[in-house]
């Protein structure tokens, strides 16, 4: 870019019909300008690269895969995509304008109560899980680049050092040093691996600690031996660091810490889960550590790392597929043992597929629309224990180890509703759920399974039990449907 | 992929390698309509190997005269010229059956073809950029940069080899290989420069026995490659019926 064109953007100036109004932002890879369209109301914002005097080649090609990406984004997680400026005239990227500030803003109030730590994570959590769907790694997750919607959506900015996992990656063959920002970077990135979902899991951990903290968890070293200290030393716990955070925050921190990939999260949606369910977040030796642990530890970490070899198959897809949230609805009142066993087989079954699933089983304890809600008497209380206790033991045999299952009494006056809602807020993958034959009454009233079919954005198996006696013994009000054997 | 804001486009096939499988070019030609296409590009070797060479360039020829176009290829040429020394003994013995099978007009339509040709900032050559007539293989970022720095156009589509394959060159010069996955667009822009290969209509060689062939809307540069399944069998039994040599058979007969 010429000096000359570069001083001709001020306020007012007209690029492709949008008019510029305000600098907001003028870093070393890019400017920002608020910019509208005469014809439409809708705040926008003009993204353009800047190779003046640094000559940084990250910007440009930085700029070259946000251009890539961002059109293929979509929902609500993301900035909405509007126009790409000509190459050969001037690049430029205008998308939606998300206004307030970032997430950023928050770390002068830090350490955050934890309720609140959690609430933030959930919501960060569900904006990376939303991406990784869509196939995009964003590999720079930090305070900055996350803002937020009226509605307290996280929105998730800045994909100059993302990776999607069916374009080709361009930084990867551009750079040989560790692309990232330091305070947040991942152990694997700093080797080079920017294929793995997990990477932003991590960052998102740091983040998490900071706000839970006040601290960061490996400081803002530079330079690559700083980086790799991240690698063998662990973090102090947070809880030495502030005796407010709850041991299950710290388990969730920490694990997000870890630096092996597979030993955190699978997926953003299971630590979403955990952070939604504190009761239900399996407290491991991470949870009750005080201090760091000792030169030895660390030592043979560091000899651990020696020959560690990446995984070249591995992507964002790839990783999501594997590790899907399977939620399965069961009615214990009413539903019949044959119907239990059936959902049991079907459940066993996906898991069996999908090792690195995680089940989430369900009951509803009907509560009436109006009135004192069951649960707040001793009565409620017992059916609630006892609910629980039948839906662990329906679980149980299904051998999942900690942390693969939890168990869920929701209370609401609306089954199907119920069910629905919470799939919708712990990013369930598969929901199974039993449905006991048809009825005239049933399907004129509507069943459960049906409204759950329905409505669900995710996949649903509707499950049935075949009748214990031959069809033409029952007595059905109309012939059965051709349904049954 | 999120269409951009543009006008009017036109989708382009990319179609290269038919070697005269008819089941192969009628079910890619099929799924490209229902994608929209409008013109079809067929980068070379419409014959050689397959048993329906007079079938194939009979639709081929249609198509350019439609506003298509096509290039030449190495087994197209030596179908004209008697096969080159460099060609191996079954392909040798296909190119003469093919010949005494094509009309005096299909011959002269094989001839008509250039070795290259550009437009709109597109380069359709068979091999590659730098000498298409030596027939060189692009196998590796350095051969595909080779042929990037021997053109002006920003894009090449090439076929030649039969695998799907796409290279790119920074401004930098520095250029890399990516795996293409089906159906996934992917937006050749700008400062870029781009070498594709959509990999083999008639007979793909990656274990996967569906046709390949690309599809490019002209606005965007946005271009999918997409993986066609075909009738295998009945390819093979016109092969087998003709009696030309089964070692071409065994390399759709090694897939599962």
């Amino acid at each position: 870019m010429s000096p000359a064109k570069a001083l001709g953007r001020e306020p007012g100036a007209v690029l492709d019909g949008f008019v510029l109004e305000e600098r907001v932002h003028r870093g070393s890879m890019a400017e920002i300008w608020r910019v509208r369209r005469p014809e439409a109301s809708a705040p926008l914002v003009m993204k353009i690269p800047s190779f003046g005097d640094g000559d940084d080649p990250a910007a440009l090609v930085g700029f070259e895969v946000e251009q890539m990406i961002l059109p293929t984004l979509s929902g609500v997680h993301v900035p909405r995509f509007l126009a790409a400026g000509d190459w050969s005239v001037q690049p430029y990227l205008v998308m939606e304008h998300i206004p307030g500030p970032s997430l950023r803003a928050r770390l002068d109030e830090t350490p955050l109560p934890p309720a609140e730590v959690a609430r933030i994570g959930t919501r960060i959590a569900d904006a990376l899980h939303d991406l990784h769907r869509q196939h995009v790694i964003h590999l720079d997750v930090k305070p900055s680049n996350v803002m937020f919607r009226d509605a307290g959506t996280a929105v998730l900015i800045d994909f100059g050092l993302s990776r999607h996992d069916r374009l080709p990656d361009l930084l990867a063959e551009q750079f040989r040093l560790p692309i990232g920002t330091g305070p947040y970077i991942s152990p694997e990135q700093i080797a080079q691996i920017r294929n793995d979902p997990r990477s932003d899991i991590f960052s998102l951990g740091v983040v998490l600690y900071h706000l839970a903290t006040g601290e960061r968890p490996f400081g803002n070293p530079t330079g690559v031996r700083g980086l790799r200290r991240r690698l063998y030393r662990d973090p102090i716990p947070p809880r030495a660091r502030n005796r407010d955070c709850p041991p299950w925050l710290q388990e969730a921190i920490l694990r997000c810490l870890e630096v092996a990939p597979a030993d955190r999260y699978e997926t953003a949606a299971h630590l979403g889960f955990e952070l939604q369910h504190p009761g239900q977040v399996p407290l491991t030796t991470r949870a009750s550590r005080v201090c760091r642990d000792g030169p030895l530890t660390t030592l043979k970490r560091r000899l651990r790392r020696i020959g560690v070899e990446p995984d070249l198959r591995r992507s964002a897809t790839e990783q999501l597929s594997r590790a899907p949230m399977i939620a399965v609805a069961l009615d214990l009142a009413q539903g019949s043992e044959a119907l239990a066993e059936a959902l049991f087989l079907t459940t066993r079954r996906l898991l069996q597929t999908e090792q690195g699933a995680r089940l989430a089983c369900l009951t509803v304890l009907k509560t009436s629309r109006i009135g004192m809600d069951s649960s707040v008497d001793a009565e409620g209380r017992s059916i609630r224990m006892r609910r629980l206790v039948e839906l662990r033991h329906w679980a149980h045999p299904l051998g999942l180890g900690v942390g693969r299952v939890t168990h869920h009494v929701l209370e609401a006056p609306d089954p199907g509703a119920a069910i629905l809602e919470f799939a919708e807020a712990n990013q369930v993958d598969h929901v199974v759920i039993g449905s006991r034959g048809s009825s005239t009454l049933r399907r004129y009233l509507g069943s459960v399974s049906s409204q759950v079919v329905a409505q669900a954005t995710c996949s649903v198996t509707v499950v049935k039990a075949r009748p214990a006696e031959p069809a033409s013994t029952a007595q059905p009000v109309e012939p059965s449907p051709p349904l049954a054997p | 992929m999120a269409p951009r804001p543009t006008g009017g486009s036109v989708r382009i096939a990319l179609l290269t390698d038919v070697h005269a499988n008819l089941e192969a070019l009628l079910a890619c030609l099929e799924h490209a309509d229902r994608a929209g296409a409008s013109r079809c590009v067929f980068l070379g070797d419409l014959v050689g190997y397959g048993a329906d060479p007079a079938a194939v360039l009979d639709i081929v020829a249609g198509l350019v005269a439609r506003g298509g176009a096509a290039v030449m290829g190495n087994h197209d040429q030596a179908t004209l010229q008697g096969p080159s020394p460099r060609m191996n003994a079954d392909a040798r013995a296909v190119i003469g059956w093919t010949r005494s099978r094509l009309s005096p007009d299909a011959l002269a339509f094989l001839a008509g073809l250039p070795l290259s040709l550009e437009e709109s900032g597109r380069l359709y050559v068979h091999a590659n950029a730098w000498a298409p007539e030596q027939w060189d293989y692009i196998t590796s970022p350095f051969d595909a940069g080779r042929s990037m720095r021997a053109t002006l156009c920003r894009t090449t589509f090439c076929g030649h080899m039969h695998r799907p394959a796409l290279y790119h060159m920074g401004p930098d010069g520095r250029t890399a290989a990516f795996t293409p996955t089906p159906n996934a667009g992917i937006p050749l822009g700008p400062p870029r420069r781009w070498l594709a290969i959509p990999g083999s209509v008639g007979q793909s060689r990656d274990g996967n026995p569906a046709a390949c062939y690309a599809l490019l809307d002209d606005a965007t540069d946005v271009l999918a490659f997409h993986r066609v399944p075909y009738d295998v069998d009945a390819s093979v039994t016109k092969i087998r019926k003709a009696g030309l040599p089964l070692s071409f058979n065994a390399r759709f007969e090694a897939v599962p």
